[in-house]
């Protein structure tokens, strides 16, 4: 009889990811009473174990082997596949990151499983779990229910908390191999512009046309250095070549789900909010009084960005001087 | 080089959506239906590859009537040929149930590439592609924005959290693609003349033999709704000086976030 909670823990280069535990910690809050497992696989990680049980894992299912050094679909797919059956878990987790979005789909259609990603509230009635996500990029939310033996629901970073609960994190070791993988990774290199990431970033500011030119993002970054802020920004600059798509926040970009979202000079465009419209609280700089952001920033500032965001990162540097 | 293309007829991004009466998904009358923007980007690259490389691109669309006019689309832009699969089992389904009808209309077609957009508007849940590889026992590439093929190997390029990935693989393969792979052309009046005399083929359920492998369906909508109401925002007086005094005294003390 399928019970318990399986949550796939992502590491990359031997950092888990913090959008992980949070998953890790939605399950245990929701679990009530059954199993709460998780499932590692990398290359020299038993010593991550220990991080996954402070989060509430009563079990850590490990493949750790040079055969999954580097990612593969394929080969990460055979160890949480093993893991799966070893588990025999009545949902499995998962935060819905890039690596989730390659991996979960996969076993899914491998079990014949339902399938439900980008999870951002967890109902329940009974012992079944009813997620909730947006859908038509964000327009409307669905709240599905399953028919099935197991489901796998991925969840959307930035959105559960992830709280401590000591778990006795018990290792159970995977025999799977990496043997028929015909894709994986040949090397990763990280980004040089983006100091803070973008889908676990607790603020966020981002530019629009009304920061007037890539010569003014410094502007920009000295607010977003003096918060820990992470920079994006709307695809109308990105398509101009002012800075890098990474940056991009929206239906064709990225979707962030921060505490705080500072947009400046960004008008608004139904394709930018599908990206963004879950963030706790939208601040909006826009020198038009009637952009449509307005509509659904908590707090309206009409005024030149070029002047207000100085202003802004001096009033926080005083702030933050001052405590 | 033969290339399957899959794509999705979504509502155009600008239309406004209401919730249907029985609250299981979108009223759906007098919408308008587009190719979903990450679709613009596999059919655009298809048709490049065929340019580079030589071969045939089919598109393959799942759908009721709404999908003629975007496979009439795909087909003014330059693809080939087209497929429809149509059936009353297909509506509403789940992205499990969408994977299983486009494996069964792709498997023994003889594709070397299926290329699909990162995720369909609607469910929103950029998984179809992945199941899709799983159903055809192919390897994949997801979120791709560089793409090479050389002979039957491929090289993409994905944009992970903080950093570019890159995998390299054997064909054939399924490849999801993101904004930033190519730029999608237009359709030219000649290609939209000559797409009108192109004969779409229709196949059900019965025809791709995929009737009892749909026939359960293991998730379902509960309930749909419009996203919590957000409060209407407070408007920040003065000059730039006073209002980011202002501002951030709001922030750390009413809003909490700093």
């Amino acid at each position: 009889m399928a019970q318990g909670i399986l949550v796939f823990i992502e590491q990359r280069g031997g950092h888990l990811r913090k959008a992980s535990l949070e998953a890790l910690s939605e399950a245990v809050r929701l679990a009530s009473g059954q199993a709460v497992t998780a499932v590692l696989i990398g290359e020299n990680i038993k010593g991550l174990v220990p991080s996954v049980a402070k989060y509430g894992a009563s079990k850590v299912f490990i493949a750790d082997k040079g055969d999954f050094a580097q990612y593969s679909t394929e080969g990460y797919a055979a160890a949480f596949a093993d893991a799966i059956k070893q588990a025999q878990p009545q949902y499995v987790f998962a935060a819905s990151t890039s690596m989730a979005k390659d991996l979960l789909p996969r076993l899914a259609a491998r079990f014949d499983a339902p399938l439900v990603t980008d999870v951002m509230v967890i109902k329940t009635e009974g012992a079944n779990l009813l997620p909730v996500k947006p859908m038509y990029s964000g327009k409307t939310y669905g709240t599905y229910v399953f028919d099935a033996e197991f489901a796998f629901i991925t969840i959307r970073p930035n959105v559960f908390a992830a709280t401590e609960s000591s778990g006795a994190g018990e290792i159970v070791e995977l025999s799977a191999t990496a043997d028929k993988v015909r894709a994986k990774v040949t090397e990763t290199h990280t980004s040089a512009g983006q100091k803070v990431e973008l889908s676990e970033a607790a603020i966020i500011v981002a530019g629009g046309r009304g920061i007037k030119g890539p010569e003014n993002w410094p502007v920009l970054q000295s607010l977003c250095d003096e918060l820990g802020a992470a920079l994006a920004a709307s695809r109308a600059v990105v398509d101009a070549g002012w800075i890098d798509h990474q940056h991009q926040v929206g239906q064709t970009g990225k979707t962030v789900s921060p505490q705080l979202y500072i947009a400046c000079g960004i008008s608004g465009a139904i394709q930018h909010l599908a990206g963004m419209s879950s963030s706790k609280v939208i601040v909006a700089i826009n020198k038009d009084a009637d952009a449509p952001i307005f509509k659904f920033a908590n707090y309206a500032v009409v005024g030149d960005v070029l002047e207000v965001v100085p202003k802004l990162t001096e009033e926080f540097k005083k702030l933050h001087d001052n405590n | 080089m033969k290339i399957a293309v899959c794509v999705k007829a979504v509502p155009d991004t600008e239309t406004r959506i209401a919730i249907a009466a029985d609250k299981q998904n979108i009223e759906f009358a007098g919408v308008k239906f587009i190719t979903s923007p990450y679709d613009e980007y596999a059919v655009e690259e298809a048709i490049r590859l065929k340019e580079k490389l030589g071969g045939e691109t089919v598109a393959i669309s799942m759908g009721a009537d709404e999908v003629t006019d975007v496979l009439r689309d795909t087909l003014a832009r330059g693809i080939d040929s087209a497929i429809h699969l149509k059936d009353a089992s297909f509506l509403h389904a789940d992205t499990l149930t969408t994977a299983k009808v486009l494996a069964a209309a792709i498997k023994d077609g003889g594709y070397d590439l299926v290329l699909c957009g990162q995720q369909g508007v609607g469910g929103d849940n950029n998984a179809v592609p992945a199941m899709l590889a799983e159903l055809l026992d192919l390897p994949q590439a997801t979120i791709v924005v560089k793409l090479e093929i050389d002979g039957t190997k491929f090289k993409a390029e994905r944009e992970i959290e903080g950093a570019h990935e890159f995998v390299e693989g054997t064909l054939p393969a399924v490849i999801s693609v993101q904004k930033g792979l190519n730029e999608p052309r237009y359709p030219s009046i000649k290609g939209v003349m000559a797409a009108r005399r192109k004969e779409i083929l229709v196949k059900d359920a019965a025809a791709l033999n995929v009737a009892s492998a749909i026939a359960t369906r293991k998730v379902k909508i509960k309930e749909m709704a419009m996203p919590p109401e957000r409060p209407s925002g407070k408007r920040i007086e003065g000059d730039a000086s006073a209002q980011a005094k202002t501002l951030v005294g709001l922030l750390r003390s009413e809003a909490h976030v700093v």
